[in-house]
Parts: structure tokens; C-alpha cells; sequence
């Protein structure tokens, strides 16, 4: 179903982080850009589609006012709002925000966690109101407001919906149609918080976990997608809460997840060495979701980080591995 | 990222340490009355009250150089002495053994279980000497009160955190590439078989269900792999069954212990130049270092005789070799406390190590210790 292509190689290896792997699509430009997280660095990539042209940055994770400081980067994401891109970095001490090429810091906040705290923050992305929602360490979710132009983002809101740490958020990514949940947030006891953005956020629901924590989560047409430690993946209905499918998908931690809007394509990638591709069809009769199983992909000795699709479709995707420096990628035959 | 992490990073080095130090002690033939000596001298030193007290603080992982300088300081602690291209081979072997073990592990809590497997053959090492075992009893007591409560996400966040300090490192060690762990380039194999960690189920099945609740469609798919159910939990009280052999001594006599470090060199060009830069925050680390080893005391040869070197490698002229021949990019830049200019940071060392000489220390060359202290760390 997929066959491998030419892997890109980046400067760095990639850290063992969720979600280690990002991508935009510059159509206009027919490039791609690729962020993979190392330790204190963010590795870009601009790939362009003729796959002739490849161009790196390096963004270092620094505070703006203490020249000195490094620390730790959680997760570099680009986030796709109406007007524009933005690639926001989250690192220990705060979060930047950049244009989507990594050429310009826009903004940055610095969180005020006590010294007693894990300082684990968990960035989210792809928001289709002009929200810019950020899950902390201590399962406060912070919602800025991001304008269509310039750098005037402000904090705009504080979500307090989990008691532990967030691991992953998801917005709503249906394309364009009218969804009456917009954003899933889950923390590191498998708890998942269903919530309406606005002017005032609303928590539809709250799913309860089973202490087992869930590591990356996606949202997609009112069904919540949730990967778990156990190598379990979870079809939840967003609004009710009621579980759909329950799949024994992985032997280790989950530790990504995404989905192709248009096509309903899921992949889901592991501890394991294992990326699978799933496919996701809406079933309007029993008003439920099912989920098959489609594809196998292994990468021989590695404990995958990141996985991503490149486009809409599914057509390819984009595979990163702990302590590898390249971003290996397949593309259907 | 996880501030819990620097024990568990010190102990299982330490341990692993500990069964290299065994094992070239017996292949040297080293007297068995010496032999016991050195160990036990390691050991009270690693558990050390102050030095433990220091190191299950809150805090961030030391910088590679901080954690190796702590590291000599320790192979030193008893009369037992080893040049440098034996401790590097030493220090590679560590690293690499525990590396391997933090990504075997089938859950991140496993890491928990490896550190026991550690601590029961520590505390098999001095089962004779009740005074010293006291002090691994009650590192045992520590490590329960401060990790059996937390998540799993929080070991996987203790997990990453390691996988972090012990990103890109590839030495090949001889008995993993024997033992078909570890591949030719470096990089450890990853069985897609064998049983699934505990609390996992063996991947295949897919249920859906209808907005009642009832299961109402099974099916199966190719899981790519060959897995067996779990096996049964491992113990993490004081004592028990840690089922994983990970953390386990697989030294002995007859493996003799080689590192390859031709070919490292191949990724030197992927080496990010941004841990080369001056590190700002050196000072603090230093005063954190000296903090540290504050509590680790110095063994001063008493004479030329009861001294003796152990050699990491088959002969002499091997061991020359190889610090000849090391790579540029394995280099371990050891902290040379004396080198810096800093004032401030030699003066607080020298204040700690006072503190340390006057409280209670027998020894009647107490007062000259502490410049002997840092005299010692000027030949690190």
C-alpha cells in the first residue's frame, strides 16, 4: 500500500518526545516544512516537492530576557489558523511563537511554575477559530488570542478541566464543516476533556481514564482518537462519551497519532518499531465509527517518536525515531 | 522535563560500574582480601549520607561532563587506581549498559525494577559488612518512598528524560555485539517478538461497540510481529522478584569486556555544534558539583604498596593505545575544578571540603585534607 521514499536527513537526531514530528504545507510554494525537536534545538526542514531542494534551520530554545538560559524543547508545532501559520516552540520555561518559517520570533511567554513542578508543557496546534490553546504541567490549559496579523497575542483565558499533567491536545480537524466540538485535551492519567471554543471556552465532557496515560490524542469529525501507554488506541464519541472501538493496536507506548482529514486515514506510531495506517469511516446508520486496519510499516530497531501525514489525503507520510537523523518517508503505491 | 531522574541515572551507573570493577578485579587476579577492600570503599562512598541526601533533591540532570567528574571521583574512592583511557573505557561501558537498559525496558516503570536489580547485587557485594549494608538498606527505603507512587507517565517523562542524556551515543561494547544486541553501526536491536510488557495486551484485536455498550464486531489483524502475553509483574518492594534480567550482571570472567570506538567517528559530523559552545551555566553546575562531592571522600594512599592500578584493557600497551587513538568527538572534558579562574566557585569549594574535614572526620591528616582534596581534583 506504501512503499518507502528517499529519507530527508536532518542535522540532528530526533529526541524520544511525543509527537516528535510536524509538518506544514506551503502549496503556493510546493515545498513542505518539517520541524523534529532535539533536546534544546529545533531542527527545520523546507523540503521542496520535486525533492531537489532541501533547506535547514536550527531555532536554539532561549528566553528572550536571560541571554544565558537554555532549556529543554517539549514540542515544535505549527499551527495552522485562518490567516496565517505560526510554528510555536514549548519548552520548559515558556512557549515562543514564530512565523511558519522559523524566521522571526512574534512572541513568547514565560510560565511561572514553582520550582517544585515538573516543568512539562505540552503544546497545541491547529486551531480553526484564532485560538492558540497551550496544556501545562500542572493540567491548566492556557488559551491565547492570536490576530490575524502582527504580534499582539494575549493570554486570553486559563482552562482548568485535569488535575495532571496534559500530554496532548487536538482541535477539531473535520475541514471546514460545522462541528459542535472543537478542541480534546488529555492528561497523563488518561483522562480526556471535550471542550466548544469562543469567547468562553465550555467543557462539553469529561471521559474518565484508567490511570493509564494518554500520549497522543486527535479529533475528527465528533470522534475523539486517543493513543494510550498500553499500545491501545480509543474511539470515543467527543460529545457523549461513549466508546466506539477499543483497539489493541501496539506491544508498547504510543507515542503519535494523526489523521488525514479528507480521506479519514489514521496513523499511529510506537515504541514498538511499528507504524500503522488505519482507515476511520463514519457509519450514519448505527451513528458510530469504525476503524480497520489497513497497513504495516516497520523501522527496523527504532523506537518511532514521530509520525505525521504530509498532506490532507494521506497520500504520504513522514516517520521520525529516537537518536535518528533523518526523517524517513513513504508514500502509497 | 523530569527532576526525579538524577538517582536512578546515578545508581545504575554506579551499578554497572561496580560489576565491571568485580569483574576486572577477578580477571586481574587481584588479591581477594584487596579485591573486597576496593569494593567495599566504593560502595560506602556511593552511599555516602550527605552525597545522597544532595542527590534526591529535585533537580535537573548534571551536563555528561558534571556526571563523568562525579564518576572518577568515585573509581577513586578506594585504593584502587585506574589511568584514563582505562576510566573512559570504563566510564563507555557504564553508559552504554545502562542505555541499552533504559531502552529495553518494556514499560517506563521497568526502569524502576533494573534499579533494584542494581541495588540487590550492590547490597550482595556487602552482605558481610553490616555497617555499609545499613547505608544500602536505606537507599532501598528512599528509592521505594520516592518512586513507587508515581504514574506511568511520570516514568516516561523520567524515561525521555534519560533517553535525552544518552542520546547519540553508539560505542559498540564487544558482549552486546556477541550477544547480538546491539548492531554493527552501534545501535541496539529491538525485538518485534517475545512477551508485550506488563499491563499490555498482545496487539491484533479490534472491538467495536454500539451506543449500548455491547461488543458487536471482532476482528483480527496482522500485528506484524511475533508476541507472547506478559509475564508477571516484578517486585518493587525491598525484596522480591524483579523478573527482568535487565540491571542483572552479565559480566564474568571469561567475557572479557571491549569497546570498539573505530567508526564512532563516522557521525561526528552529525554532532550538533551547539553543546561546544561555552556553557554559561558551568558555574552552577560547579557549585552544584562541589556541593556534591563534598560528601565524597578522598583516599589518600597511605603507602606506595597498598595501592595497585587495574587496567580496563588486555595489556598495557592496549590501554596507551587507546588514549591515543580516541576520537575527537568522545572526548569526555573532564571538569578540571582548579583550571577555572573563578574565585568564588574555589573558594566555596574550599569551604565545603572544610566543612566536610571538620565534622567528625577521624582521620589525624584531617586538616591537609582538604587542600589534598583539591589537589586531587586538579590531576581529574
Amino acid at each position: 500500500m506504501y512503499h518507502k521514499e528517499k529519507s530527508i536527513q536532518i542535522k540532528n537526531s530526533a529526541s524520544a518526545l511525543y509527537n516528535n514530528l510536524c509538518a506544514l504545507r506551503i502549496a503556493p510554494r510546493r515545498l513542505t516544512y518539517f520541524t523534529v525537536v532535539h533536546a534544546n534545538v529545533v531542527n527545520m526542514v523546507s523540503a521542496s516537492w520535486d525533492g531537489l531542494n532541501y533547506s535547514h534551520r536550527q531555532l536554539q530554545s532561549k528566553e528572550p530576557n536571560v541571554a544565558t538560559s537554555t532549556s529543554l524543547i517539549m514540542q515544535a508545532a505549527f499551527c495552522s489558523l485562518p490567516s496565517r501559520d505560526l510554528l510555536v516552540v514549548t519548552s520548559q520555561k515558556g512557549i515562543q511563537v514564530y512565523e511558519s518559517d522559523g524566521s522571526i520570533m512574534v512572541y513568547w511567554h514565560a510560565l511561572d511554575i514553582p520550582e517544585t513542578q515538573t516543568g512539562k508543557v505540552a503544546s497545541k496546534l491547529d486551531f480553526p477559530c484564532r485560538f492558540l490553546s497551550l496544556g501545562i504541567s500542572t493540567g491548566a490549559i492556557l488559551v491565547f488570542d492570536v490576530p490575524s496579523k502582527g504580534s499582539n497575542i494575549t493570554l486570553s483565558d486559563v482552562l482548568e478541566g485535569h488535575k495532571e499533567s496534559i500530554t496532548d491536545m487536538a482541535s477539531e480537524c473535520c475541514g471546514g464543516e460545522v462541528c459542535i466540538a472543537d478542541l480534546v485535551s488529555a492528561d497523563d492519567g488518561g483522562n480526556l476533556c471535550v471542550w466548544k471554543s469562543g469567547e468562553e471556552f465550555k467543557l462539553l465532557n469529561h471521559i474518565p481514564g484508567f490511570d493509564i496515560s494518554c500520549s497522543s490524542v486527535k479529533l475528527w469529525k465528533g470522534t475523539v482518537v486517543a493513543g494510550y501507554g498500553t499500545g491501545q488506541i480509543r474511539l470515543y464519541e467527543a460529545v457523549t462519551g461513549i466508546l466506539h472501538a477499543e483497539v489493541n493496536a501496539h506491544a508498547r507506548w504510543i507515542y503519535s497519532l494523526d489523521i488525514a482529514p479528507y480521506s479519514g486515514l489514521l496513523l499511529s506510531a510506537a515504541e514498538d518499531s511499528l507504524v500503522r495506517v488505519w482507515h476511520l469511516t463514519m457509519t450514519p446508520e448505527s451513528q458510530s465509527v469504525e476503524i480497520a486496519h489497513l497497513h504495516n510499516e516497520c523501522v527496523t530497531d527504532t523506537q518511532i517518536c514521530g509520525a505525521k501525514f504530509c498532506d490532507a489525503d494521506g497520500y504520504a507520510f513522514a516517520v521520525t525515531g529516537y537518536d535518528l537523523s533523518e526523517i524517513i518517508r513513504y508514500t502509497q503505491s | 522535563m523530569s527532576s526525579r531522574t538524577l538517582p536512578l541515572l546515578f545508581i545504575n551507573l554506579g551499578g554497572e560500574m561496580l560489576y565491571i570493577l568485580d569483574q576486572r578485579l577477578r580477571a586481574q587476579n587481584i588479591p581477594a582480601d584487596k579485591a573486597k577492600k576496593v569494593m567495599n570503599d566504593i560502595i560506602t562512598t556511593m552511599f555516602n549520607k550527605k552525597f545522597l541526601e544532595e542527590l534526591f533533591k529535585p533537580q535537573e540532570l548534571y551536563s555528561k561532563k558534571a556526571l563523568r567528574t562525579v564518576f572518577d571521583r568515585l573509581a577513586h574512592a578506594s585504593i584502587m587506581r585506574l589511568n584514563q583511557a582505562s576510566m573512559d573505557k570504563l566510564y563507555d561501558l557504564m553508559t552504554m549498559a545502562f542505555k541499552y537498559q533504559v531502552l529495553l525496558c518494556p514499560r517506563p516503570k521497568d526502569i524502576l525494577l533494573v534499579s533494584f536489580n542494581h541495588m540487590d547485587a550492590i547490597k550482595d557485594f556487602v552482605k558481610d559488612t553490616p555497617s555499609i549494608l545499613s547505608q544500602v538498606d536505606e537507599t532501598y527505603r528512599q528509592l521505594v518512598e520516592m518512586y513507587t507512587t508515581l504514574s506511568s507517565g511520570e516514568f516516561q517523562l523520567i524515561r525521555q528524560t534519560l533517553l535525552i542524556f544518552f542520546q547519540d551515543m553508539h560505542i559498540r561494547v564487544s558482549i552486546f555485539l556477541k550477544d547480538k544486541v546491539q548492531n554493527s553501526n552501534g545501535r541496539f536491536v529491538l525485538p518485534t517478538n517475545g512477551p508485550v510488557p506488563y499491563g499490555t495486551q498482545v496487539p491484533g484485536l479490534i472491538r467495536m461497540f454500539s451506543c449500548a455498550g455491547e461488543e458487536v464486531t471482532r476482528r483480527q489483524f496482522s500485528n506484524g510481529g511475533n508476541y507472547t502475553a506478559a509475564l508477571r509483574e516484578g517486585s518493587f518492594e525491598i525484596f522480591g522478584d524483579r523478573v527482568t534480567k535487565l540491571g542483572t550482571n552479565m559480566y564474568s570472567v571469561s567475557r572479557p569486556v571491549e569497546t570498539h570506538l573505530s567508526g564512532t567517528s563516522k557521525n561526528s559530523a552529525q554532532h550538533t555544534k551547539v553543546n561546544v559552545a561555552p556553557n554559561p551555566l558551568a558555574k552552577e553546575e560547579l557549585n552544584l558539583l562541589a556541593r556534591l562531592m563534598g560528601g565524597l571522600e578522598v583516599q589518600k594512599l597511605g603507602n606506595a604498596d597498598s595501592g595497585f592500578r587495574v587496567n580496563l584493557f588486555s595489556t598495557d600497551e592496549e590501554e596507551e593505545e587507546a588514549l591515543i587513538s580516541r576520537p575527537d568527538d568522545l572526548l569526555y572534558g573532564v571538569i578540571n575544578i582548579q583550571a577555572t579562574k573563578d574565585q568564588q566557585a574555589n573558594a566555596e569549594l574550599a569551604k565545603i571540603m572544610g566543612e566536610f574535614t571538620e565534622s567528625g572526620d577521624q582521620s589525624p591528616s584531617s586538616i591537609s585534607k582538604g587542600d589534598d582534596l583539591l589537589a586531587m581534583m586538579d590531576g581529574l
